[in-house]
């Protein structure tokens, strides 16, 4: 049995409906973006440990691809420092004729060179060959660590970008004494790490005062084995003859091209074929290269974690949908569309990723800074790895909150409400 | 799109989606004597072996300003009603109207906005967000209205001291007492200007002086205008309401004025 049940319209009713009347239409429901976004953080705010837990994978899989990209980029900023940022230098050497003869460079060899225009600096070293360098005469020849003796000029650190670790390098008054500089690697050999005055060593039977040692030079790694000495003393106690073997030089940086190619026809105009040009830069570029190889097996590990982390954001926003169907139930009944409310949680899932996509990113660059401090580089995170990072992160949980923002979407208000009652 | 949808359309005619104007018999725009909420031979069965039928046909008209107690034991399809009164759910058989039009035709969407426009709930677990301040849950009610924030805002605290908590504006729902929460609801439900307030044992989790007092707070509320629905266990309650309608499995079985 049912009835209809009326009533009488009582006056003050009647008013309120004449009041309502002027507004006659329904407006579509609007979630403004911003209130999309702070509806989401409060969201988050409210549960932080578990947000903050939540976002831990994806912090740790961002972290680890920008502190990959950072430590490379790192890498390969102070490698570019070491070629003298712009890989302008090139080297000259002495090469073989048709013949399969050495083909020594012309004593007019770097002095030809200097002036082509392009070219900024040059510099020769001659080998000289035969002479042992041991610490002392005592010193076993078998025993002598193959170090090689190279006549220098004094512009040479200048133009190979090298330092002095110890000591000074030559200068015009040392070059005519038998004084000499060692390579990195010339003076671990000969056990030599401080330069006090009078230290001597042995070349070819005659003792030289060690003046310096080198760092490392990446460029000329020939110059790490050596022991360089001035052309005027090789020339004198040595018996070098004034030849250069192998002449360095810096061209303009747009230039390098155009230089190398003239290189044969100045360095030995008689047999160009005979001069072997090349630019260390490329190699080690190369050798760069190779190590990003690396770089991608890193980065493909920090891809997995960041996909782990999604999984993990989808799992606990699943959870926040069950947990909060009071909530979505309460927002459809204040107006909320089914698209609203996938709205809300899409947001939520995609700002938990950024936030782990930030925290990400800070944590990388925290990486690469201790790393590249530790390792006296320049500490360099590419930007694009940051702002990639934060976009994988934002990506990650768009797609991670698409199932449980679909869920929360189509639980149907009144069973919603019910459910906590 | 358009911007504004109308939700009504011409009386009568069959109901044609995506159509931007419609002349008459609009949501809200009440002749005298029309019923702001009107269910019409309304069934609700839910699937199951065997099915639930939780509505077995019922009738109701709600005019402005009523004020409605729906008495009936558990079980006997109160909350369903309201759902069906809310729009958060749809009959199986039977009609709703919102202000003289059929909802049956409108789309989630529609029937979202119709909600948030024109329907207020006060629940008897409050559901306030803990996160959100007083002026923040209550601004919740115009959240999906796409107004600005500090519109929002200002509105809310004048409904917070509508329902005497102008003191508690800034208080979280932790730091609230039972009343002052439910106060809080039933801000949050009239904050929008709703045409009718529909609340599911508002006085459920409080105790009697202060339930009556939220009693005292809705009929106030009837005063304006706002037509009131409140289901209760509690005849004390339904006494201060100007009508009752008593359920039972399913249907009205009784109404006294």
């Amino acid at each position: 049995m049912t009835r209809a049940v009326d009533r009488p319209v009582t006056p003050a009713a009647a008013g309120a409906a004449a009041g309502a009347a002027v507004d006659t239409a329904v407006p579509r429901s609007r979630l403004r973006p911003a209130d999309a976004l702070r509806t989401g953080a409060g969201s988050l705010r409210s549960r932080s440990w578990r947000a903050a837990l939540s976002a831990l994978g994806i912090a740790i899989g961002i972290g680890a691809a920008v502190a990959v990209l950072g430590v490379s980029a790192s890498s390969r900023a102070a490698l570019l420092s070491e070629l003298g940022a712009e890989g302008n230098l090139l080297t000259v050497s002495a090469g073989q004729d048709v013949t399969g003869a050495p083909a020594p460079l012309p004593a007019a060899a770097p002095g030809m060179i200097a002036r082509v225009p392009p070219v900024q600096t040059v510099s020769a070293v001659g080998y000289v060959p035969g002479v042992l360098v041991r610490r002392t005469a005592a010193v076993p020849a078998v025993d002598s660590g193959g170090i090689s003796v190279l006549a220098t000029q004094t512009s040479l650190l200048h133009t190979l970008g090298g330092t002095v670790a110890r000591g000074t390098f030559l200068n015009p008054a040392t070059i005519h004494y038998p004084a000499v500089v060692l390579g990195a690697v010339a003076a671990r050999t000969l056990g030599i790490t401080r330069v006090p005055p009078g230290t001597l060593v042995d070349l070819g039977s005659q003792y030289f005062s060690v003046v310096g040692i080198l760092r490392p030079v990446p460029l000329a790694p020939e110059i790490d084995e050596a022991a360089l000495v001035g052309f005027p003393v090789a020339d004198a106690q040595l018996g070098l003859g004034g030849h250069a073997t192998e002449i360095y030089l810096r061209a303009q940086p747009d230039q390098v091209q155009a230089v190398a190619s003239v290189l044969p026809f100045t360095a030995n105009p008689a047999l160009p074929e005979g001069v072997q040009v090349s630019q260390p830069s490329q190699v080690l570029a190369a050798r760069a290269q190779a190590r990003s190889a690396l770089t991608g097996l890193f980065l493909a590990l920090g891809g997995v974690a960041v996909g782990v982390g999604g999984i993990g954001i989808a799992n606990i926003m699943v959870i926040s949908v069950l947990e909060r169907r009071a909530e979505i139930g309460l927002r459809r009944a204040l107006g909320a569309t089914r698209r609203q409310v996938a709205v809300q949680f899409l947001t939520e899932s995609a700002l938990l990723s950024a936030l782990g996509g930030l925290g990400g990113v800070l944590l990388g660059t925290a990486a690469t800074v201790g790393y590249a401090v530790s390792t006296g580089q320049a500490v360099v995170v590419p930007p694009e790895a940051a702002v990639g990072g934060l976009g994988v992160a934002i990506a990650v949980g768009v797609v991670a909150g698409v199932y449980p923002a679909v869920r929360a979407a189509r639980l149907p208000p009144a069973e919603a409400l019910r459910s906590i009652a | 799109m358009t911007g504004r949808l109308k939700m009504g359309r011409p009386a009568g005619g069959p109901p044609k989606m995506g159509q931007g104007e419609v002349g008459q018999g609009e949501v809200g725009q009440l002749a005298p004597g029309q019923p702001v909420l009107e269910l019409a031979g309304v069934t609700k069965t839910y699937p199951g072996s065997p099915p639930v039928t939780a509505l077995a046909g019922v009738d109701l008209r709600i005019s402005p300003g009523d004020r409605l107690a729906v008495l009936g034991p558990s079980g006997s399809g109160k909350s369903t009603l309201l759902h069906i009164l809310g729009t958060l759910e749809r009959p199986s058989t039977g009609v709703t109207r919102v202000g003289g039009q059929d909802v049956s035709g409108l789309s989630d969407a529609e029937l979202s906005a119709l909600r948030g426009h024109r329907l207020g709930f006060v629940f008897q677990q409050f559901f306030l967000l803990d996160h959100l301040d007083a002026v923040g849950n209550v601004a919740l009610g115009l959240l999906y209205r796409g107004g600005g924030a500090r519109e929002r805002r200002l509105a809310a605290q004048e409904a917070l001291e509508r329902v005497g908590l102008g003191h508690r504006l800034r208080h979280r729902p932790g730091e609230l007492s039972g009343g002052e929460r439910q106060r809080v609801a039933i801000a949050r439900a009239v904050v929008g200007d709703a045409a009718v307030v529909l609340a599911d044992e508002p006085t459920g989790n409080l105790d009697s002086a202060t339930g009556a007092g939220i009693i005292a707070l809705l009929t106030a509320l009837a005063r304006d205008g706002t037509a009131v629905v409140v289901i209760t266990h509690d005849a004390g309650i339904a006494a201060a309401m100007q009508r009752r309608v008593q359920m039972r499995d399913g249907r009205i079985v009784r109404e006294q004025p």
